[in-house]
């Protein structure tokens, strides 16, 4: 299992997540979800599960599974 | 790291703005009283303002009152509710300090034991970004549109100075949003204020500074993060406890 799980559908593409990430692990979508964003999207070869994002993340959009 | 996972009470996404401080405060307030083990013993005074928008994601018992009412209607909910529950009072700066300002400042007074959560974003957000007495000098708003003039509108105000410098409360804090350090700090002064609400020490206020992106006309969004670091706090509002009662 990842260790970030996105609901990109939450997203709102404020950059928070990606500014405070430190592994530089998020990007943005080329598309966009269903309210018209473009959505984080996590690159779980980086990522260390440290929830930086869960914790900036105004909208709920990240769970950390371990 | 141990797993983290949004809670459970917030059922629908709340239409915040993108990059809101709000959203993040929301989840703060709930992380709080979950880990208090109140989860089905709260009551939210939601104030007129953005924070009534919290009503269409959260599933706890609400109040909405006139607009400022905050202060007098959460006193009224913990006198009946007593030791039932835990009572937040969420308020916009807007809200707590200019129009509900009375209804603020008699309840400190009266060291109410209730817990305030005050969101400073230095302006009237819901209604277009007016400007509200903690708009800085300078600061551009719909209502102060070549920035505000202190010479004829006065200086920002200092509510939580104010309460603890005047009044004996049980605890006042200031809080932001703008890291993740941050956000855990003012996690703490939250769960602070109501574990003595908890202890029936009196009133606790917790104000956070909070990103306005939309009215900030902030681009990118994450530029209300820098603003807040390089132009509130340094300059108007520090951040840390003001008031710890018996320290
Ligand atoms: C008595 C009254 N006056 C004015 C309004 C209009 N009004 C609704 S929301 C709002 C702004 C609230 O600003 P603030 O408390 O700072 O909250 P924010 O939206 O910035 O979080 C105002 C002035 C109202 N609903 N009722
Ligand atoms: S858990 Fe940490 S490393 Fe992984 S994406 Fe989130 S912030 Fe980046
Ligand atoms: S912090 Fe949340 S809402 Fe903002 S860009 Fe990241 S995932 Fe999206
Ligand atoms: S207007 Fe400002 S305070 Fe209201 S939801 Fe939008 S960003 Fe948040
Ligand atoms: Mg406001």
């Amino acid at each position: 299992m990842s260790k970030v799980i996105v609901t990109a559908d939450l997203c709102k593409q404020c950059g928070y997540c990606e500014r405070h990430c430190p592994k530089e692990a998020i990007s943005f979508s080329s598309d966009f979800n269903a309210n018209g964003f473009k959505y984080a999207v996590v690159d779980d070869d980086k990522c260390i599960a440290c929830g930086m994002c869960y914790t900036t993340c105004p909208d709920g959009v990240f769970e950390i599974t371990q | 790291m141990a797993k983290m996972k949004y809670p459970e009470q917030i059922v629908a996404n709340i239409p915040f703005c993108p990059g809101c401080g709000h959203g993040i405060i929301v989840r703060l307030m709930v992380e709080c009283v979950n880990e208090l083990g109140y989860s089905d013993k709260i009551v939210m005074h939601q104030a007129v303002g953005c924070c009534s928008l919290v009503g269409l994601g959260l599933d706890w018992e609400m109040l909405v009152g006139a607009h400022g009412g905050g202060g007098a209607n959460a006193t009224g909910l913990k006198r009946m509710l007593k030791d039932t529950a835990l009572v937040i009072a969420y308020q916009g700066d807007g809200d707590a300090y200019n129009i509900g300002l009375a209804e603020t400042l008699n309840a400190a007074y009266r060291n109410e034991n209730i817990t305030v959560i005050a969101v400073n974003n230095t302006n009237f957000g819901m209604t277009g970004g007016q400007m509200s007495w903690t708009t800085l000098p300078g600061q551009r708003t719909t209502t102060s549109v070549d920035g505000r003039d202190s010479k004829t509108s006065g200086m920002p105000i200092k509510v939580p100075e104010l309460i603890a410098n005047s009044f004996d409360t049980a605890y006042v804090a200031r809080g932001t949003v703008t890291s993740p350090a941050e956000i855990r700090k003012t996690k703490g002064f939250i769960k602070q204020g109501l574990q003595n609400q908890i202890d029936g020490k009196g009133h606790s206020l917790i104000e956070i500074l909070s990103p306005c992106p939309t009215n900030w006309h902030s681009n990118p969004i994450t530029d209300s993060l820098d603003r807040i670091e390089k132009e509130l706090i340094p300059f108007y509002y520090p951040i840390g406890e003001l008031k710890v009662k018996g320290e």
